[in-house]
């Protein structure tokens, strides 16, 4: 009986614990102590083992009719840079603008918009999905990266390409990562027109990068450079993107 | 031996029997851990984007819930939670609320309901990721142990009797009168049926509307999409099946303090459930 009668608030006192824990304020000091983070992050390289080992490489994301346009595509991040140098840009319609391809690349490169607009294109229409939850579907015409990196040749020691911004948010430029696997995705395009017409400032003018299959947050736009690198562990802080160095996901498949 | 003497001399007799087998009791907990943590986290991930839609993408000014804050008539904020296009005050609560060390701030959910509890979606996402693995794993283990030890066959499907008289069990239970003696050796109907839906049905059914909301995976298998109407469908279905959850959790919660506390509590911890026989099986046993 004294085994049973012991046992008796086990449940409760769990529940209690639990609760305790959870409970306000307490979630975020067990959320900032280092251990949490790194046995939670435990999940987090779980889930990209899986996304890039188990499920194929090619697969589409699907494309959706006109019909199916968002007739409100939010903008999010930078909607309007204050960068000196973009605004310089921006008020010469982008004449100026040139994307600098360099890195671990062959033969080095810069392309302006209508150089861009020479190469073969691809239009889709995907549904852009945000990580704080809302999707909206648009249209979007570019240079597919793969015909891109096949012109500037990628050499054998690159891993990654990495886009770098002209916005910045509060102190820090924006730019993103991608692995090969998902630069040479045929969806993966730089898009100068969306809807049909030039990309606008919010939406990222004159160049943004589509990912699909991945979150918002690595659809870099105000794209200025790409470079071809082996890691990027000294760019930022190290994580490979703005918002990856604020916490979230490099690998943004969930 | 006493025990049992003083018992039987106020006309009763107790028996005890193992009620529930050690993976159910250890799946058990560690099921109510990981949802307590995804549905905390969840809300968490909620608040980035605090409106529900239908379909494929956002209808931005249409959405079926909304949690927002806006100035009322003397300028001062409201949280104004809007459903299917009905506004209604949850100052306080919803769509405003106060935040220690931060004060009065618009967010869908309050902190104290968030993990963590400031606004923090990268760490939500970072809990609810983690506990979604061990929820699986965990599911799982539960599942396999259940057919292949014959539990759910036997404990959890009702008999053709229990279903014919389950208007009686619906009577029962209105007035708080809960299975004695042989009777509550097993689950009754509405038990049964509670908690099917709950394995069977809710539970699946959240995990993979969580999957849905994942682009990668749609890339994979386009079939989930179509299932649930949709990304911001599959979104909003996930949070009505919480919340049905949540229902859940609370009845269960209730049944277990009305039909006492400390022998559903024991027997879900120990495995040890007491019998109390009726006296007129008392008559017939003794």
């Amino acid at each position: 009986m004294t085994e049973r009668l012991d046992r008796r608030g086990f449940g409760l006192r769990l529940t209690a614990g639990l609760a305790s824990l959870l409970l306000s304020g307490c979630g975020d000091e067990v959320s900032e102590r280092p251990w949490v983070r790194h046995l939670l992050d435990k999940a987090e390289d779980l889930n990209y083992w899986l996304q890039r080992q188990l499920l194929p490489h090619h697969a589409l994301a699907r494309e959706y009719d006109e019909a199916d346009l968002s007739p409100q595509f939010r903008a999010n991040g930078s909607t309007d840079p204050e960068d000196e140098d973009y605004r310089r840009l921006a008020a010469n319609d982008f004449a100026d603008w040139g994307l600098e391809v360099g890195g671990l690349v062959e033969r080095p490169q810069r392309f302006s918009l209508a150089d861009l607009r020479t190469l073969p294109s691809r239009t889709q229409i995907t549904r852009h999905d945000c990580v704080e939850g809302w999707s909206c579907i648009g249209k979007w015409t570019g240079t597919p990266l793969a015909a891109l990196l096949q012109r500037v040749g990628v050499r054998p020691e690159a891993r990654f390409v990495m886009f770098h911004c002209a916005d910045t948010i509060s102190v820090d430029r924006y730019y993103e990562s991608i692995g090969l696997g998902d630069a040479f995705h045929p969806q993966t395009i730089l898009a100068y027109d969306m809807n049909g017409a030039p990309l606008s400032v919010a939406h990222g003018a004159p160049l943004r990068v589509r990912v699909e299959r991945q979150l918002g947050y690595k659809m870099a736009k105000y794209v200025m450079a790409i470079e071809l690198v082996e890691s990027f562990s000294h760019i930022g802080r190290g994580h490979g993107g703005f918002w990856e160095d604020r916490g979230y996901e490099w690998y943004a498949g969930i | 031996m006493g025990g049992l003497q003083s018992e039987a001399r106020a006309g009763r007799r107790r028996s005890w029997i193992l009620r529930h087998s050690a993976i159910v009791r250890v799946t058990h907990w560690i099921n109510f851990l990981c949802l307590a943590v995804l549905l905390m986290s969840g809300l968490q991930i909620f608040n980035a984007h605090s409106a529900l839609y239908w379909g494929q993408a956002s209808d931005f000014p249409h959405p079926l819930l909304a949690m927002d804050a806006r100035p009322d008539q003397q300028g001062a904020l409201r949280g104004v939670t809007t459903v299917l296009g009905h506004d209604f005050d949850t100052t306080g609560v919803l769509g405003l609320s106060y935040v220690p060390g931060f004060g009065e701030r618009e967010r869908g959910f309050p902190a104290w309901a968030t993990l963590p509890g400031m606004q923090w979606l990268a760490m939500g996402r970072r809990w609810h990721f983690f506990f979604a693995w061990i929820f699986i794993i965990n599911g799982l283990v539960y599942l396999t142990s259940g057919l292949a030890s014959g539990h759910f066959r036997r404990d959890l499907l009702p008999t053709g009797e229990q279903l014919r008289h389950i208007g009686g069990a619906i009577w029962d239970h209105l007035r708080l009168r809960f299975p004695k003696g042989e009777e509550a050796r097993r689950y009754n109907v509405l038990q049964k049926l509670a908690y099917l839906a709950v394995v069977f049905l809710i539970l699946p059914a959240i995990a993979l509307a969580g999957m849905t909301m994942s682009p990668n995976l749609d890339s994979i298998a386009p079939q989930l999409v179509i299932l649930f109407g949709g990304r911001q469908s599959a979104r909003t279905i996930h949070f009505l099946l919480a919340a049905a959850l949540v229902t859940f959790f609370l009845v269960h919660v209730l049944m277990v303090l009305l039909s006492g506390v400390w022998n559903n509590m024991r027997s879900m911890t120990s495995g040890w459930y007491r019998i109390e026989h009726t006296e007129d099986v008392d008559d017939r046993t003794t």
